[in-house]
């Protein structure tokens, strides 16, 4: 799933430094994540995981880094049967 | 007499903000606010009767010797300084909005000292968020923090810092670091003692012409705790974006109540001349009155659901709350105008008149900037990308 939300990050995350010298509790924000591009990010995460990010994970917090991500993608993947 | 006593000598009240910022506008504001216009100068008076009465200290908690004034508060207090003049509502308005980041995040010793001293000694507080060269996204910086040991240094090329002569300190952003990425910002306190300002542009526009709002090469150093500890990100989303978006359409609020206000002076007598006959304009006063009491209604509920939510930075920083005051902005400087506009239409050449009791034409003007000041493209635009993962 790491490498999966990695490649998401890297074709919309628009930052400047390569998603490979991230680690996984790295500030996603202050590695040049923009409001603008997390909302890309966001968008190609449903995509890819057809999920649906609801209002509750709507906030800063849920993308400011790769382990966050992967905790809220889990904890929406964990209810569809068709999870990965 | 000063300011308070002559409020408290009114009589008690419950709404001490808007009773003593009605009573600095009818006194003092609005007498100096064509003077203020016509010179595009800074309300001097105004702002000078705003410290006497401890108002630049507003928001400052009671026991840091500020008034303790909520958010709500002090957006009462604007609306009824606009009245009076829409240029010392706006220096009054973007000082809180400072005051408000430094009381909120400005938690490190110094930086609550100097909040403190903000409140004894009314200092001025003005901001440098917009930069040359950024397309006028104040969420990128370009320039940048440079450390060196216990101290900083900054120098910016500022488009617009208001009031920047005629304030005591500057808020400014800049990235972090000279490596950080344009996004990854912080909010440094630059003190007057610390600070050099070198204009580079003028200020005549066609309103809000007391801000003076004129660009300026920013010089400034101190020490590194005046570079407030949250990141800018948090700054911007959880108090400076809500609480400018809620200071600025409360002002612009009072603006449009001030044009209603001659509307229906100008309705009513007419009626008095001839009582038997209902005024066309009448009708005219009775639509206005229908938009001007949604304007109102928005911008109380956007105070209501701030001062609910203000401790929560889970709700402040999530989308929904960002959707809410951004369409806040949008709707609030677009009414204004309708407001003034249909003011216009019933006061006809009186209002349109420059010596008259009815003239409109500087609250027009005003009126205009709303859009401008961060332009509603940008907010819509924002809003539109915001809405496609919004859950409505």
């Amino acid at each position: 799933m790491e490498e999966r939300i990695k490649t998401v990050l890297a074709t919309y995350g628009r930052l400047p430094d390569p998603v490979e010298s991230l680690g996984r509790g790295d500030d996603l924000y202050r590695a040049g994540l923009t409001s603008h591009a997390s909302v890309n990010v966001m968008l190609g995460l449903e995509d890819e995981f057809d999920i649906e990010f609801p209002d509750s994970l709507l906030r800063k917090s849920t993308f400011e880094s790769i382990g966050s991500i992967e905790d809220a993608v889990r904890s929406l993947t964990a209810s569809s049967p068709l999870s990965a | 007499m000063s300011t308070l006593e002559a409020v408290l000598a009114d009589g008690m009240t419950n709404d001490m903000p808007s009773q003593l910022a009605a009573h600095i506008a009818t006194t003092v504001a609005a007498p100096a606010a064509e003077s203020v216009d016509q010179d595009s100068r800074f309300p001097t008076e105004a702002i000078a009767a705003i410290r006497d009465a401890g108002m630049l200290g507003a928001l400052v908690p009671t026991e840091d010797g500020g008034l303790g004034w909520a958010i709500e508060e002090v957006a009462r207090s604007v609306t009824e300084l606009a009245k009076g003049c829409s240029s010392a509502a706006m220096v009054y308005a973007m000082h809180q909005i400072q005051v408000a980041c430094l009381v909120r995040h400005g938690t490190g010793g110094s930086l609550r000292e100097f909040t403190r001293r903000v409140a004894r000694e009314g200092l001025l507080l003005a901001s440098a968020t917009t930069e040359a060269g950024i397309g006028g996204n104040v969420r990128n910086s370009s320039c940048a923090v440079e450390l060196d040991g216990d101290r900083f240094c900054l120098t910016k090329q500022a488009p617009v810092i208001s009031y920047g002569q005629h304030a005591d300190a500057v808020l400014a952003t800049a990235r972090r670091t000279p490596s950080s990425p344009p996004n990854d910002q912080v909010l440094v306190l630059c003190r007057g003692e610390n600070l050099d300002l070198e204009p580079t542009s003028e200020w005549d526009a066609l309103g809000f012409r007391g801000t003076c709002s004129r660009g300026f090469l920013l010089r400034a150093g101190g020490a590194v705790d005046d570079i407030l500890p949250t990141s800018y990100g948090d700054i911007s989303s959880q108090t400076m974006l809500p609480v400018s978006h809620i200071l600025w359409s409360s002002l612009w609020f009072g603006i449009a109540s001030a044009a209603a206000d001659k509307a229906r002076r100008f309705v009513q007598a007419a009626a008095r001349k001839n009582p038997e006959v209902t005024p066309p304009s009448a009708m005219r006063l009775a639509e206005l009155t229908n938009v001007l009491q949604q304007f109102q209604d928005l911008v109380l509920a956007a105070q209501e659901r701030y001062t609910e939510m203000w401790h929560d930075h889970g709700q402040t920083t999530s989308i929904s709350f960002a959707i809410a005051m951004n369409s806040l902005k949008v709707s609030a400087s677009t009414l204004v105008v309708d407001v003034v506009q249909r003011a216009m239409l019933i006061c006809g050449m009186a209002g349109y008149a420059n010596r008259s009791p009815f003239t409109l034409g500087r609250l027009l003007r005003d009126a205009y900037g709303a859009q401008l000041m961060v332009n509603n493209d940008r907010i819509n635009t924002n809003n539109a990308q915001l809405l496609l993962v919004s859950r409505g």
